[in-house]
């Protein structure tokens, strides 16, 4: 194995309040005259890289996450020398392309054609190249009816197939995406995720920010996370990125207390008091994932005796639809007497099977067998699940699809057995 | 430095598609499309021949003041309008700057080669023009193309120097229409320069375009002569200029990313 990339050291600094203040030389020659003795104030420094190093072997496919704000742009553009690093050093083998905004440099008035060949020879192809592969770019985009119209006439999904299928063609040595895959409808997607598995496979090497851990875990071996400008942590992608999402727990992060809410209605004998999310472990869950086993535990506090309760919460998305509603007594459950005090109620659901997306819940108590709710709280809380590879595909499936998934399975072995035979017959009834 | 010098050359075709794009662009939506290129020095051409030529009478070396005024024009629409794309490049393209790498060098010269274009469009007008006013050819037209080449070279030094300085003063930008406004009156574009008393010449002849101009009339026109002085302080300028622009440029590239 050979080394694709090698970091030495990275360090880049900002100073704070320096950028962008200060343009005007007439601030500066104010602030001369005004002060002509004084120095300039210590402006602050920010380190947007501290010391990052890390090697890349070639036909690696490196997944780099973090926060906002970690470093990885910053990262990614010292990679790709747009920017230069305060200290340390970069080297990479062969051509490095950089694709961190798909279509950048595109220009209003020229024609997809034109933007083609612009932005083509600006990442670095030569005119024969793009010469040559101007068919495939054109049909990778599926833009080839609208190639002479001027791109200020294309919609902004149009623009990203453009840009991106002129970027799948680079052919670099080593590839650097700064989070692309969010373009385009989910064919073109899929496209995208194939060429960058094309370029794993023949040996190239790739460089992938993205906050979709779904994508990450998808197409990358190997993990970085960046954090503060650091390496947090390298390593295979899975453990980083459960390491990473672990952050997320930070105190409170997976449980949700009702005390503050305000407007609650009920007759009060009975309220939640909290509802944390679980994994089957009995373990916060600060983040949860489609499809995986969860534990809802509903806290209590109960004011006096509470006689045949029934516990019950459901879930809707975003814009209200219903989509199921759990409740003990669709179980037809009696529960035992609750004494005064506090207390808590688990609900285990097996497989959660929603489709990345944010929800709502909603949750009430009935106590005594009264219809009349003892608490009732309307959208109190949020569910967020995050992406996981749902069917094992690279697509990136979420709410945009549904709510719901099932598990399931398709078969093809039907695929083939009477064709042939209609086909015979109706030849020979057409020459009949 | 030999380092960079081969990117820029490996990166040549970079500056051809940024100069074929600003060409395109220019010219996509207007109706007289590359007309314009002599039609602004035209025009000029026309007023200054009514208000100096016929009006106030300045003399025009023996040349018919249209045409002695027309080949000046030529070579200071050029320097004017591509000083301010030079100037305003790196500005202008802060979106490649952020999300690509190439020599940012490629910039400011595909503004200055982009200009070419127009520049050949007005000399040919200039042809018709020699040929119009039955001026006698002579061996020294030949040489005319070192002028050209001189303000190309005065274009991206100066240019260099103003695009760099943009990226973090933006006083520049409102200071390029200025001070080419204002150099057309140091430049002998109006007049020549055995107009002005003596004691002016020396200091006229510190502005590079003096000699430049003076020199593209002289290689013209029999009447017009030109001293070495004045070409050889014109060179010493340019040469001046482009060295200190590219040093500007090459020092603080780095960090136009970062700041733009």
């Amino acid at each position: 194995m050979t080394e694709s990339v090698t970091v030495e050291h990275l360090s880049k600094s900002y100073k704070l309040g320096a950028l962008r203040q200060e343009t005007q030389l007439r601030d500066q020659l104010v602030r001369v005259l005004r002060q002509p003795f004084r120095r300039r104030a210590p402006t602050q420094i920010l380190w947007a890289l501290r010391d990052v190093s890390f090697t890349v072997q070639e036909g690696e496919v490196v997944g780099i996450i973090g926060r906002n704000g970690a470093g990885k742009s910053t990262l990614l553009k010292v990679l790709s020398k747009i920017t230069h690093p305060t200290s340390g050093r970069v080297r990479a083998r062969g051509r490095v392309a950089a694709l961190l905004e798909v279509g950048a440099g595109f220009h209003e008035e020229l024609t997809g054609r034109e933007n083609i060949f612009l932005n083509g020879s600006v990442m670095g192809m030569k005119k024969k190249e793009v010469d040559a592969k101007l068919e495939a770019i054109v049909e990778f985009s599926g833009l080839a009816r609208f190639l002479d119209t001027p791109i200020k006439r294309y919609s902004s999904g149009m623009r990203s197939r453009l840009g991106f299928a002129v970027a799948a063609h680079l052919d670099p040595d080593v590839l650097i995406v700064d989070e692309v895959l969010a373009v385009g409808d989910a064919a073109f997607q899929k496209k995208c995720v194939r060429a960058m598995q094309d370029l794993r496979s023949g040996g190239r090497t790739v460089l992938f920010v993205s906050h979709n851990m779904a994508a990450v875990e998808n197409l990358c071996s190997r993990g970085i996370w960046i954090s503060d400008g650091s390496v947090r942590l390298d390593g295979p992608t899975h453990a980083v990125i459960e390491a990473y999402m672990a952050t997320f727990a930070s105190a409170g992060a997976g449980a949700n207390e009702f005390a503050a809410v305000e407007g609650r209605r009920g007759s009060g004998e009975i309220r939640y008091t909290r509802v944390e999310y679980l994994s089957e472990h009995g373990e916060l869950q600060p983040v949860i994932r489609a499809g995986k086993r969860i534990v809802f535990r509903l806290h209590y506090r109960a004011n006096e005796t509470i006689e045949r309760a029934t516990f019950a919460f459901n879930i809707s998305t975003e814009l209200g639809t219903l989509v199921t509603e759990f409740s003990t007594w669709l179980h037809g459950l009696d529960l035992p007497q609750i004494p005064a005090g506090t207390g808590y109620v688990d609900l285990e659901v097996d497989a959660l099977n929603l489709l990345p997306g944010r929800y709502q819940l909603s949750l009430w108590i009935n106590a005594g067998g009264s219809p009349r709710a003892a608490d009732s709280l309307e959208n109190a809380l949020q569910l967020d699940v995050e992406e996981t590879p749902i069917y094992g595909s690279s697509r990136l499936i979420d709410n945009r699809y549904g709510s719901v998934f099932f598990p399931q399975r398709w078969h093809f072995g039907g695929i083939g057995s009477g064709v042939a035979a209609d086909v015979s017959s109706a030849v020979k009834r057409s020459k009949a | 430095m030999r380092e960079w010098f081969s990117e820029v050359w490996q990166s040549r075709e970079i500056l051809y598609f940024l100069a074929w794009r600003d060409v395109k662009v220019r010219y996509k939506q207007a109706t007289l499309g590359v007309a314009w290129a002599v039609l602004q020095p035209f025009l000029t051409m026309v007023v200054f021949a009514f208000f100096f030529g016929r009006l106030a009478r300045i003399p025009s070396e023996g040349v018919p003041y249209p045409l002695f005024s027309y080949s000046a024009l030529v070579l200071w629409t050029y320097f004017a309008v591509t000083l301010a794309g030079v100037g305003n490049s790196l500005i202008a393209n802060s979106d490649l700057i952020t999300k690509i790498y190439f020599p940012r060098v490629l910039l400011p010269a595909a503004a200055a080669f982009g200009g070419l274009l127009d520049l050949l469009v007005s000399s040919v007008f200039l042809i018709g023009m020699l040929f119009y006013y039955h001026i006698t050819p002579s061996w020294t037209m030949l040489l005319a193309p070192i002028f050209v080449a001189q303000t190309v070279l005065l274009v991206l030094g100066v240019g260099m120097l103003l695009a760099a300085l943009n990226v973090r003063y933006r006083d520049v930008k409102y200071t390029i229409p200025f001070v080419t406004q204002i150099g057309l009156y140091v430049t002998p574009v109006i007049y020549p320069v055995s107009f002005l008393p003596e004691r002016f010449h020396a200091v006229l002849a510190l502005n590079p375009m003096t000699g430049v101009i003076e020199g593209f009339r002289a290689c013209l026109f029999r009447g017009s002569n030109v001293g070495w002085q004045v070409l050889g302080c014109s060179w010493a300028v340019t040469l001046l200029l482009l060295l200190l622009g590219s040093w500007h440029f090459r020092s603080t590239e780095r960090v136009f990313a970062d700041i733009v």
